[in-house]
């Protein structure tokens, strides 16, 4: 890996597809300036290749004309923008105070045990990625949890098994 | 006459009222009755006059924050409107619900304070984890737009506005204002320092006043019904209804609009339902994660700012975290910790390296190593990581549960130390 890190942005760095800059473009006409538009980029990129490459925030940084290293110091500053490769869907796993009361710890064993993944690791299949979230705000039907963009509440071990399979065979 | 002004419209069994539906419930009356000729600091006198205080966490009286916006001649002739809908601190629950249930009142609400401060452009800064949120008010701006409520020349007031909707993706220091307004211009979300505060000097420079969504949300209600109503619903010293929360183990979590000055024991026993069976109620936090732990006794007294602030605590958010006596208090502490360990910026230095030591310490408790030198240290972080010792809240909003709960729960604390476990765990 080290090689690759050292060569030159101009080498490395993607091709946004239209689509892309199609929705760059349009947050461009909302904000004054464009390293404003420098995290709805990342998050654009991340939503056509599940993830922001090396490769991907190059591009960005070329495409905006914005340093480099200000647009990584961003994309390694918010927890929703990937800098690895993830699953197809990603859990969000709220364990802050309300859910922890109302036992989300147990759920999180479940999951380690039913997936096999923990915080920050993928299951084998690539279906699932899990990371903890700040609280979700939806403390009176804890403990919750997202899968994309979707949220799950109330949740039990036999609710957690049947949302896992659903979209395991989605 | 309405008593709910904030949830009047709200049912979560159905999708939110378009704007017809909105309009024949006395929506939007706000922005007619501006158009015939109000002046915008007729409006802002209106708000000050009203009481209306921030339901963000700070409660700062939201007149007196906009009257610090700079106007006339020699003034930036941009100025901002940037609503905080980061709602992230822990065991709160509140603006979800605005924003889900009614996204018109937020909308009224924020054209009724841009025409106050003159902005022609606002920013809903919302968290991208709320997506059904941001559906709703992607749907409610553009019929706005259409009906003519937003854009250029509303109703022939000559006055323009733009409401653009950020989503951003994540940390729960953005909901610290000068955060917000650096993530918003694309850059790390570290606070900047205050001052000049962000209305004089706030997104690109420029005058910005941050509010929150409920905040926004009680706008319409004055404006419409006017301040003798508005000052009537109250059963304290603090004006309106506020949206007020329960969480953990009670027979019936929630989130409810009440009076302000409202019994909390009304809350918890009545709305909540009180404990669930064979629990007991043992402590909570009144305003989410970065409030003191209040005990039974305080049950009578009103929530209200200055009653809650009389009694040690905040306030705050009014969302109550629940603690029965079944759940360990350190454990809670101590979950409470890690997240604000895991959430701070890392900028200055008693936050990013005071915070992870005590979350450490924690962990030893819940291990069994915990010991004599660990309470003593976790005591002068209550100190070194309070207010005026750090650049932004964060870590004072931290020792708020830690240094009430240290007191509080003395015992429990030394048990772990003891027995060298968690007494709580089977």
């Amino acid at each position: 890996m080290s090689k690759n890190v050292i060569a030159s942005s101009a080498v490395r760095a993607r091709k946004l597809s239209a689509d892309e800059i199609a929705e760059i473009e349009h947050e461009m006409k909302l904000y004054p300036d464009k390293r404003a538009v420098g995290l709805e980029a990342l998050k654009i990129v991340q939503k056509h290749q599940g993830w922001v490459s090396d490769e991907s925030l190059l591009a960005i940084a070329k495409y905006l004309n914005i340093p480099i290293a200000d647009l990584e110091g961003v994309a390694t500053f918010f927890n929703l923008v990937y800098r690895h490769p993830v699953g197809k869907n990603v859990i969000l796993f709220c364990n802050s105070v309300s859910c922890w009361i109302m036992g989300c710890d147990g759920l999180r064993e479940h999951i380690k045990k039913e997936v096999g993944i923990d915080f920050g690791e993928t299951s084998e299949d690539d279906e699932f990625t899990m990371i903890p979230v700040p609280c979700l705000g939806d403390c009176d039907r804890a403990p919750v949890m997202m899968v994309g963009s979707d949220l799950h509440r109330n949740l039990t071990s036999e609710k957690i098994d049947q949302i896992i399979s659903r979209y395991r065979n989605k | 006459m309405v008593n709910n002004p904030l949830t009047k419209n709200i049912d979560m069994s159905r999708p939110p009222k378009d704007i017809a539906a909105y309009e024949a419930a006395d929506g939007y009356q706000s922005i007619q009755e501006i158009a015939k000729g109000h002046a915008p600091d007729d409006v802002l006198q209106l708000v000050k006059d009203s009481g209306l205080k921030g339901r963000g966490g700070a409660g700062f009286p939201t007149g007196l924050k906009w009257s610090f916006v700079p106007q006339g001649e020699n003034t930036p002739a941009q100025k901002y409107l940037v609503v905080n809908a980061d709602e992230m601190e822990p065991g709160t629950f509140k603006d979800r619900l605005l924003m889900e249930g009614d996204p018109h009142l937020l909308l009224e609400g924020m054209i009724i304070a841009a025409y106050a401060i003159r902005a022609s452009k606002a920013y809903i800064f919302l968290r991208g984890e709320y997506t059904v949120s941001e559906q709703a008010l992607n749907i409610a701006i553009k019929e706005a737009y259409e009906r003519g409520f937003l854009g250029k020349n509303i109703l022939g007031t000559g006055f323009d506005l733009d409401i653009i909707l950020h989503t951003s993706a994540g940390r729960y220091i953005c909901g610290e204002e000068t955060a917000l307004l650096n993530a918003l211009e694309g850059k790390r979300a570290n606070p900047r320092a205050k001052p000049p505060f962000p209305q004089v000097s706030g997104l690109w420079g420029k005058p910005t006043i941050v509010n929150n969504v409920e905040t926004i949300c009680n706008l319409p209600g004055i404006l419409t019904y006017g301040i003798e109503w508005y000052q009537s619903l109250t059963k304290g010293a603090d004006h309106g209804t506020k949206l007020f929360g329960v969480s953990g183990k009670v027979k019936n979590p929630g989130c409810w609009e009440l009076p302000l000055g409202t019994p909390i024991r009304d809350l918890i026993e009545g709305h909540a339902q009180g404990m669930q069976n064979g629990l007991e109620l043992r402590a909570f936090l009144p305003g989410g994660g970065s409030t003191d732990f209040m005990s039974p006794e305080h049950l009578d007294l009103k929530l209200d700012y200055g009653e809650i602030a009389k009694a040690g605590s905040r306030l705050a958010t009014g969302t109550m975290i629940i603690l029965d006596d079944k759940t360990c208090p350190v454990g809670m502490i101590g979950n409470l910790m890690r997240f604000f360990s895991h959430e701070s910026c890392g900028f200055c230095t008693p936050c990013r390296d005071g915070l992870p030591w005590v979350d450490e310490i924690f962990q030893g408790f819940e291990n069994g190593f915990g010991n004599e030198k660990d309470l003593q240290i976790l005591h002068e972080h209550v100190d070194y990581l309070g207010p005026g010792r750090t650049f932004c809240a964060l870590a004072p909003g931290a020792t708020a549960p830690l240094g009430s709960g240290l007191k509080l729960f003395k015992e429990d604390f030394e048990r772990h130390i003891i027995e060298k476990r968690c007494p709580y765990k089977l």
